[in-house]
């Protein structure tokens, strides 16, 4: 049993990567304000039955994940198992391999990684289904591990690793799109 | 440069090229058995386009997290804060418990 009284003390620290995440989940800041709001009411309320020493993170994550859900799924509505587009592996470093071996032997993908910015990568993962965007959010910008993701989700952890698989790959397409759209990495790709 | 799988850069037993590629994500997610794990790490030992293509990923992952991290607004924090000690100090509750 944890004591309300202490749960401010423990649970404010996490209010940065929680409205991170819940900005990457509405897309938008409104929502994702009171979606952090909507959390901490509830995880307030509730916060008699967590147990005091298990993943207080975690815990707080499942209660964003599935307040996000029945609220503003809800309200959108967007088509679920989307098609995504599927690419194979080492897609980015690849691409940009191939690049640099078209420019005689620069250190092309330090560059290209480099130069993204934070709205471009932003904008790639907000491009993502639902679904393997939280995946991929949860594991690469949250750092959770597989089983974390398992519970917080409420999927089983093969769900867990087909979602981040085909998520990631997804993830990079989108970033190499960008690239390209800046110019960047413009040159006729020698390969297919 | 394309990827390409390097025979002479095989060790003599263990994963290939297209292998560790195929669980490179476990690998670095830290999900492999300990026997898997270090099957890759021989075969990274051995093949550096392989240690390339993974510290790319890395790399990757890394840019990916930090790109998106957010400020939360001060007034969110207050708000929220608000909300909480209202919560404390509001009927049904015991009250005296606001740390705020």
């Amino acid at each position: 049993m944890a004591d309300q009284a202490t749960f401010a003390d423990q649970a404010m620290e996490h209010m940065p990567s929680l409205y991170a995440a819940a900005m990457r989940m509405t897309r938008n800041r409104a929502d994702a304000e009171d979606l952090v709001q909507e959390t901490y009411l509830k995880a307030y309320r509730a916060f008699g039955g967590f147990q005091e020493g298990t993943n207080l993170r975690a815990w707080l994550y499942r209660i964003l994940t599935n307040t996000f859900i029945n609220i503003y799924r809800a309200k959108k509505r967007r088509p679920d198992e989307s098609n995504l587009d599927d690419v194979e592996d080492l897609y980015l470093y690849r691409r940009l391999g191939a690049l640099e071996a078209a420019q005689a032997g620069r250190s092309a993908e330090d560059e290209v990684l480099d130069s993204f910015t934070e709205t471009e990568v932003k904008s790639a993962l907000e491009a993502l289904p639902e679904q393997f965007r939280m995946a991929v959010l949860l594991a690469d910008v949250e750092g959770f591990q597989y089983k974390e993701i398992a519970e917080i989700l409420d999927i089983p952890i093969g769900t867990v690793m087909s979602r981040l698989h085909r998520g990631r790959r997804a993830l990079q397409k989108s970033l190499f799109e960008f690239g390209r759209q800046r110019r960047l990495v413009d040159q006729p790709v020698a390969q297919p | 440069m394309d990827h390409v799988e390097e025979p002479r850069s095989q060790p003599k037993v263990g994963v290939n090229c297209s292998e560790a590629v195929h669980v490179l994500y476990h690998f670095l997610d830290g999900e492999l058995t300990p026997e898997r794990k270090l099957l890759i790490e021989y075969h990274l030992d051995a093949c550096y386009h392989c240690v390339e293509a993974f510290e790319f990923e890395i790399e990757l992952r890394e840019l990916i997290k930090q790109r998106c991290q957010e400020q939360v607004p001060d007034e969110l924090r207050l708000r929220i804060k608000d909300l909480l000690a209202t919560e404390a100090a509001g009927p049904g509750t015991k009250g005296g418990g606001s740390t705020f």
